[in-house]
């Protein structure tokens, strides 16, 4: 993983700074001039050469210092940053997964044993269209039905103007439960509906086509067969031998899905004015916050590359047979 | 029941609670409730677009921190509401000497900083001489203080601000170089504003440091002590909600709403949204397209005067078939302005005859602007044997300015108008932060549009900006013949003490620069909007855009 992280910082480093434009525009503006975007680059070290920039960056990441944010959150830690805003995206991710996995896969199995029925054509169709459509366009039509025109739940942000609510964990509604504020808690969630609806329509849609193949695959295998000779009830065929099996495909998309989360929270999040880690990171892009954007797109590697091996340790658990490979 | 980050705002936002969730129910149900009942309750909650990058407003260069800062902060001069005019504000009145170096302001005497201290001369002086001494960071990131004040104290000789003195408890004698029209205008700039010596000391306020590829800043920048009528209560990062609460020792009348709080929705169309919804009171820079809609649901849109300038930017080191005057002539009278302002441009834009609003003192009225005539382009050309004239034109992209809420649409009604007198263009265009700027500066483009929104009622702070430096302005003017001596000429004028002899020389220089220099084509002035919900009273527009919340009911109370 080191290895992954330090490529992955080379690449982050020199593609950001290939880029036009820069931090000093974006603190500048329109009053910028030679003089001062001088002044302000030798002041940040930005006319230094790149390999000794990269040097320096290094230096400071092993101490744990990533720099501090120009925009974001000017003046912060980008790591406090990154941090900070982790729990809003990971209680909006977790709810997204919860959904797509709660629909997903049963929708999924249904369709697969009643292939070819209404309710089959109408899941492939759903499923098609949550695949097909874009996150933002599900956002805004989700945001204009619920919250605009029909003013059952809230347009944006994460809690109400108002709501006085304890800090913990900084996950609003676990936060709310720890501390007995049910209010607090009922609320940050009427505001996680929609977005996380409309984060969790992709996963939803790719959990339920695998689901729905893999179903198929061992429906046709030589052992349910066996099983159904043998007269075993269509519970523990259905629980042991089908779903178990067609289980490790499902688990290997939920992985792949988990990390590519961020992408869809990135719109998700803008959308919504929900501040997590998708919104830092599409203001740190506009606003060229270098450090926070390193932190950000490095964070997402790492917890790609742990999802995966998550997913490789899950693997083991559903199928024995691997962990005596 | 509640922990905040800071215990000293505890009692507050306890307080508050009960206010606002009253307020925000009474809000969500009918739009006009009585918001907590008179001007002893009450929550002004207003959609910002940003994020404030922090609160001592020295080092803050952004519109969305000092949109916060400004209802917290208070300078020794103000700004009249709904004008750019100057008024007393911290200082009562103030007198210069003969040569207009040395200006007494006498100060008010009941006036307490929001932690208790007493705000006379000496906290004056206390403040400038913080300014003006910024280690290293700190004269990069207060770059306010540079653009006006020209240097700090490590280069002291080149400075305007040459030192104060506490002449008396409340006269305080600030000392400059030489004269300014900018000068003591420049002091109702929020980055000059009074702080209490006393929170700037504890909070090691100076103690800025470049890190990496950003700047940290002390812990006095998240806990701001001013004198204005709100005082600071919390920033929930996490919510993107900054929460003022009313000053009850205020030294004026104290804010009609018990609380004022910023919430910040990035996206226009979500902060229309959160007003339709009733969840927000009030936002800026609604898409004038937007304007009728507003209106039409029970809102109120609060046009702004303008007081910037959208011009369209030439460069003859880029392209020397500029340096023609005719060339530039032509160009000008190429373009239909009227047309392009009243379909591109929100209701109450118009047509520039110079480079600066007729806000602003120096204004010229007698100045006529040039006509939309295509022929007369196409016979300037010819005469400049530029008939083949080729333009690299560029815009930006990924940004709206209160001058130009549309880049592409207005550049799109010029390149018109450009191609149709025969002249080539080439199109080009960079995302705002991803190069446009930075093309721009470096000379890349040989036209370009770009624009100016005012600091304060300074000639100089137009035309200075954009001519007064030889060497650096976007114009090149460096290349003419002409550019030092308008570049003197600018200089001159905006040390002349008088004012009236001062406004008579910009004036003067306004005529030159439109007839005899033209170094790039003033389009139009645009009147910036915001917008505020049913029942929402008291807003003021500022040509400047610097609202005072103090005065806003909501609720109709």
């Amino acid at each position: 993983m080191c290895v992954v992280v330090v490529v992955l910082s080379m690449l982050v480093f020199g593609w950001l700074r290939s880029l036009p434009g820069g931090p000093v525009s974006a603190m500048l503006g329109e009053r910028q001039t030679p003089e001062r975007r001088a002044a302000l680059e030798a002041a940040l070290g930005l006319d230094q050469p790149l390999p000794v920039q990269y040097a320096k960056f290094m230096e400071r990441a092993v101490h744990g210092n990533f720099g501090v944010s120009t925009k974001v959150l000017p003046g912060e830690d980008a790591l406090d940053v990154f941090l900070s805003r982790l729990p809003a995206t990971i209680e909006l991710s977790f709810l997204a997964m919860l959904l797509a996995i709660a629909l997903g896969i049963p929708l999924g199995y249904i369709a697969a044993r009643r292939q070819g029925s209404y309710v089959d054509t109408g899941a492939v169709i759903f499923s098609l269209v949550g695949v097909a459509v874009p996150v933002f366009f599900t956002a805004f039509l989700l945001k204009y039905s619920f919250a605009v025109e029909w003013n059952l739940l809230p347009v944006s942000g994460r809690q109400s103007t108002g709501v006085d609510a304890t800090r913990v964990t900084g996950m609003f509604v676990l936060d709310g439960i720890l501390t007995r504020e049910w209010d607090a808690s009922w609320d940050a969630l009427k505001h996680l509906i929609l977005p996380s609806v409309a984060l969790a329509t992709i996963p939803f849609a790719v959990i339920f086509r695998i689901t729905r193949a893999s179903v198929l695959d061992v429906l046709d295998e030589d052992y349910v067969r066996t099983a159904e000779a043998k007269g075993l009830t269509s519970r523990v065929i259905r629980g042991r031998h089908v779903l178990r099996n067609a289980m490790l495909p499902v688990t290997t998309t939920i992985g792949l899905q988990v990390g590519g989360l961020l992408a869809g929270a990135v719109l998700t999040e803008s959308v919504f004015s929900f501040r997590g880690v998708g919104d830092a990171l599409a203001t740190a892009f506009r606003e060229k916050d270098y450090p926070v954007l390193q932190v950000l797109i490095l964070a997402a590697a790492v917890i790609y590359v742990l999802v995966n091996l998550l997913v490789d340790i899950a693997y083991a658990v559903i199928d024995p047979r691997i962990r005596t490979r | 029941m509640s922990l905040r980050r800071n215990p000293a705002t505890l009692t507050a936002a306890v307080l508050a609670a009960a206010t606002l969730a009253s307020c925000a129910d009474s809000q969500r149900d009918d739009g006009d409730g009585d918001g907590g009942g008179g001007s002893d309750d009450g929550t002004f909650i207003f959609g910002a677009a940003g994020a404030p990058e922090m609160f001592d407003p020295f080092y803050a260069t952004d519109g969305e921190t000092f949109r916060v800062t400004r209802q917290m902060f208070e300078g020794l001069v103000g700004i009249k509401p709904g004008t750019a005019e100057v008024v007393p504000e911290l200082a009562t009145e103030w007198t210069p000497n003969d040569d207009g170096t040395e200006w007494t302001f006498t100060l008010r005497d009941d006036v307490t900083f929001h932690d208790g201290e007493a705000f006379n001369a000496e906290a004056v002086c206390y403040n400038f001489d913080r300014m003006f001494d910024q280690n290293e960071a700190g004269q990069t990131a207060g770059e306010y203080w540079g653009y006006v004040m020209g240097a700090f104290s490590n280069d002291a000789e080149n400075s305007l601000y040459q030192g104060c003195e506490a002449a008396g408890e409340f006269e305080a004698v600030i000392s400059i170089s030489g004269p300014t029209s900018g000068f003591p205008t420049m002091l109702s700039l929020e980055s000059l504003s009074m702080q209490s010596p006393k929170a700037l000391e504890e909070g090691d306020a100076n103690g800025i440091a470049a890190e990496g590829e950003g700047f940290s800043f002390p812990a006095y920048a998240d806990a701001p002590v001013g004198t204005g009528p709100f005082t600071f209560g919390e920033y929930d990062e996490a919510n993107g909600t900054i929460t003022l609460a009313r000053n009850d020792d205020y030294w004026g009348d104290a804010a009609q709403t018990s609380e004022l709080v910023f919430r910040v929705i990035p996206d226009e169309s979500t902060r229309r949204q959160e007003l339709e919804a009733g969840s927000i009171n009030g936002y800026d820079l609604p898409n004038p397209v937007d304007w009728a809609g507003l209106e039409s649901d029970g809102n109120s849109v609060e046009v702004r005067d303008p007081f910037n300038i959208l011009y369209l930017g030439l460069n003859p080191e880029a392209n020397p078939a500029l340096k023609d005057l005719n060339v530039r002539k032509a160009l000008y009278h190429a373009l239909n302005r009227d047309q392009l302002v009243s379909t591109q441009l929100p209701e109450g834009a118009a047509v520039a005859t110079q480079f600066m609003p007729d806000t602003v003192s120096g204004y010229n009225t007698t100045i006529e602007p040039y006509a939309y005539d295509p022929d007369e382009a196409k016979r300037l050309l010819a005469e400049a044997g530029a008939e083949d004239l080729e333009l690299t034109f560029a815009y930006p992209t990924e940004v709206s300015r209160p001058y130009m809420p549309d880049p592409e649409k207005i550049y799109e009604a010029l390149r018109t108008d450009l191609e149709a007198v025969g002249i080539t263009v080439n199109v080009k265009t960079a995302s705002w932060n991803g190069g446009y700027l930075d093309n721009v500066t470096a000379g890349k483009y040989d036209a370009y549009i770009l624009g100016w929104t005012g600091d304060y009622d300074s000639p100089f702070n137009f035309i200075g900006t954009f001519f007064g430096n030889l060497k650096e302005n976007d114009f090149g003017t460096e290349a003419y013949p002409w550019g030092k001596t308008l570049a003197d000429d600018l200089r001159a004028a905006d040390a002349v003490v008088d004012d009236a002899e001062r406004g008579a020389a910009f004036e003067t220089l306004n005529q030159q620069i439109m007839d005899e220099y033209l170094p790039g084509l003033p389009i139009s002035h645009s009147p910036p909007a915001l917008v505020v919900g049913p029942g929402v009273d008291g807003v003021v527009p500022s040509p400047l855009t610097a609202e005072e919340f103090d005065t806003v009911t909501v609720g109709g109370e």
